[in-house]
């Protein structure tokens, strides 16, 4: 039997097969059998250097990993002969070098990306070898409330966009006396820009699977959900077959590792509507119901789903609980600047030349990520606007790129940092369309609770229409000022208050595209 | 838009027996409904209402509710388009009316032949490959009218 030569992997990441991955995989697999050369084919996850997508990454007998992108399927007769005829990998014309070393990511401080692109997502044992299930080892030993201590030792402020703590959430539901009680994956990651939780669910989903059950653990919740949104099939396949696969192992049902403690998941598949990412808006979802905002208190941790004491975490946030179990939260709580702790996987998109995942501590510059590691518009235009945290959050010009990238950094600038997308515009964009989709997605995803954001949003976006055709201020931009007011004041969620963020924004720092000659008072 | 178009009445049903134990099964069973049918037709409601022993109305909210259900059946291919602010900073809008134009066919509507529906939606994750799209559920990024072209070609060949 031929020995392997080489171990060759594909992504398998959605954003990589949207651009062709698959047809690569075949034409590799072809390639080699016509060659008989013995190869190994591993769908890895994403490196998230997506602007080298199809990323191919060759492992040679040595064991380096050397990167080749973007791979296209009539690019792989030219890679077989760089790689086993010449045996001069780096003079192909789309080679990166050994993977590791290529700038982008070796300048990340990646902790919970750590093995994402490194594994086959879906091999278990690949998982254990990097280091997998070892936070959740360190759990068993200990009680919920040490597991709860070690979490707020961390500092660790949810990850979903409102940066609450997790150890006070986590406290709370543990306290509760019902002897029934819920923890719920938030993963309806529908802000645009956003793409990190996708990627962990396809990339490193045992990741996902270890932290929910840590959260069982401390909580002493029986049973998990994992609330995923319609628009991620692949991250949905990827997540069913690595929660059979850790069922089997008895990482989750009846008795998780053999410990005598039940905790098991399921997932739960949305429907197309933006305001489920809101925690109790899902959580009405989840118990089979339109996605109305509830009020709080009380909080889902006191009465959630179906009424029990209920944690609600984002995916990343869960992802980064065992690393913190296993190295102890004091070791997190060490990077970061402030308040704002630990690493941020930020999403680095729209009109840039590299666009992809950073993992950085708090504290990076929105000038370094975008120029450092994104090297700037896609473009070539100027950059002229970036706006920071999903559709609620602010357009910043580019004067304000020396902005660190914090949670209150970010608020203190009257924007938010969100999940941590930042999406980046040249000299084309017009703000004034800018904030008028503010307004008409909002009108489109709103629940209809909350009279300022259900008929708000769209009386905000005729008035936008007439603010921008009148070319200047006026009755109507005033209007529009005391509707924001309104919206910000009386919702009782972010979409509704914070779709005024964008929007005031846009006004503040780009007037002339409003027909305004300077900041309108 | 046919609603009145015929729908399979045993499939439906043998959704609701499945999944009407399960914790909030309304929800479950609208989504495997759209899933199966391509469509949740709108007939089919007040038998969901009765075996939920759920008002109407409570089933009509939820079904009308979420974006993803729809009431009429799709043409044969589903082509979406992301129309959000990453795939907009890359000509998401350009790109639309480029589609609208050679398709003959607005956002939420089907094609005369039944051929095609084009829908709009609201970030596909994909956003560090804007601007980003999916024809029958695959994914297709760093769309441009001509790569948009290709991909239709290849599409009504088969």
């Amino acid at each position: 039997m031929t020995p392997t030569l080489a171990t060759i992997f594909v992504p398998r990441d959605s954003g990589a097969l949207s651009l062709g991955a698959d047809r690569v995989a075949a034409a590799i697999a072809a390639e080699a059998a016509r060659r008989a050369v013995a190869i190994e084919l591993v769908r890895n996850g994403s490196r998230g250097l997506y602007w080298l997508e199809p990323m191919v990454e060759v492992a040679t007998a040595d064991g380096a990993r050397v990167a080749y992108g973007p791979v296209g399927s009539a690019d792989v007769p030219s890679l077989f002969d760089a790689v086993f005829l010449t045996n001069d990998p780096a003079a192909h014309p789309l080679a990166q070098g050994p993977v590791e070393q290529i700038p982008y990511l070796a300048r990340q401080r990646r902790m919970v990306f750590a093995r994402m692109g490194v594994t086959d997502p879906l091999a278990l044992d690949d998982y254990i070898t990097h280091g997998g299930f070892r936070g959740l080892a360190r759990a068993l030993e200990l009680s919920g409330a040490a597991i709860v201590a070690e979490i707020t030792r961390a500092n660790l402020r949810g990850r979903g966009g409102a940066a609450f703590p997790a150890g006070i959430k986590w406290k709370t539901t543990l306290e509760q006396a019902d002897p029934v009680k819920y923890v719920v994956c938030n993963a309806d990651e529908g802000d645009s820009g956003s793409f990190a939780d996708r990627m962990l669910m396809e990339g490193d989903p045992f990741l996902l699977i270890e932290g929910l059950a840590i959260a069982g653990l401390a909580v002493g919740a029986a049973q998990g959900f994992i609330y995923l949104r319609s628009e991620y099939p692949h991250a949905l396949r990827t997540l069913t077959a690595a929660i059979a696969t850790a069922r089997e192992r008895g990482y989750l049902g009846s008795s998780v590792c053999g410990g005598g403690r039940a905790f098991d998941l399921e997932i739960v598949v949305g429907a197309g509507s933006y305001i489920c990412g809101e925690e109790t808006a899902m959580l009405e979802s989840l118990e089979g119901k339109r996605g109305m905002v509830r009020f709080k208190p009380p909080v889902p941790a006191v009465a959630g789903l179906f009424g029990r004491p209920t944690v609600v975490n984002n995916v990343v946030t869960l992802a980064s609980i065992p690393a913190i179990l296993e190295h102890g939260g004091e070791a997190y709580n060490q990077l970061g600047i402030g308040r704002s702790r630990g690493t941020i996987p930020l999403q680095l998109a729209g009109n840039v030349a590299r666009p992809g995942l950073v993992e950085a501590p708090f504290g990076l510059t929105l000038r370094e990520l975008i120029h450092d590691f994104g090297g700037g518009t896609r473009s070539g235009r100027p950059l002229r606007a970036v706006q920071v945290g999903g559709p609620l959050g602010a357009y910043f010009p580019a004067a304000m790129l020396d902005l660190p990238i914090d949670y209150e950094a970010m608020a203190e600038a009257g924007g938010l940092l969100g999940h941590g997308g930042v999406v980046v515009f040249d000299d084309t964009v017009d703000l004034a369309r800018m904030a008028r989709y503010a307004m008409e997605f909002c009108a489109l995803e709103s629940c209809g609770k909350c009279t300022p954001c259900r008929i708000g949003s769209t009386r905000g976006a005729e008035l936008l229409d007439r603010v921008i055709r009148a070319r200047g201020g006026g009755a109507n931009l005033q209007l529009l000022r005391e509707l924001c007011d309104t919206m910000a004041a009386g919702s009782l969620c972010a979409l509704g208050g914070l779709t005024p963020t964008p929007v005031l924004s846009a006004l503040k720092h780009f007037p002339e595209d409003f027909g305004l000659a300077a900041a309108p008072t | 838009m046919d609603s009145s178009e015929t729908w399979d009445k045993d499939a439906v049903a043998a959704i609701v027996a499945a999944l009407k134990p399960a914790p909030g099964a309304l929800m479950r069973i609208l989504r495997r409904v759209q899933d199966e049918l391509g469509w949740v037709p709108p007939p089919a409601l007040p038998m969901i209402a009765h075996e939920l022993n759920l008002s109407r109305a409570e089933v009509h909210g939820v079904a009308t509710f979420y974006h993803d259900f729809r009431h009429a059946p799709p043409g044969r291919n589903v082509i979406r388009l992301c129309r959000a602010e990453s795939c907009q900073a890359l000509g998401a809008e350009a790109l639309a009316d480029h589609v609208r134009a050679r398709l003959g066919v607005g956002f939420g509507e089907t094609s005369a032949d039944r051929a095609i529906t084009l829908e709009p939606v609201y970030c596909l994750g994909n956003c560090a490959c804007s601007p980003a799209g999916v024809i029958n559920g695959n994914p297709l990024g760093r769309l441009t009218p001509a790569r948009f072209d290709d991909a239709l070609e290849r599409l009504l060949r088969r």
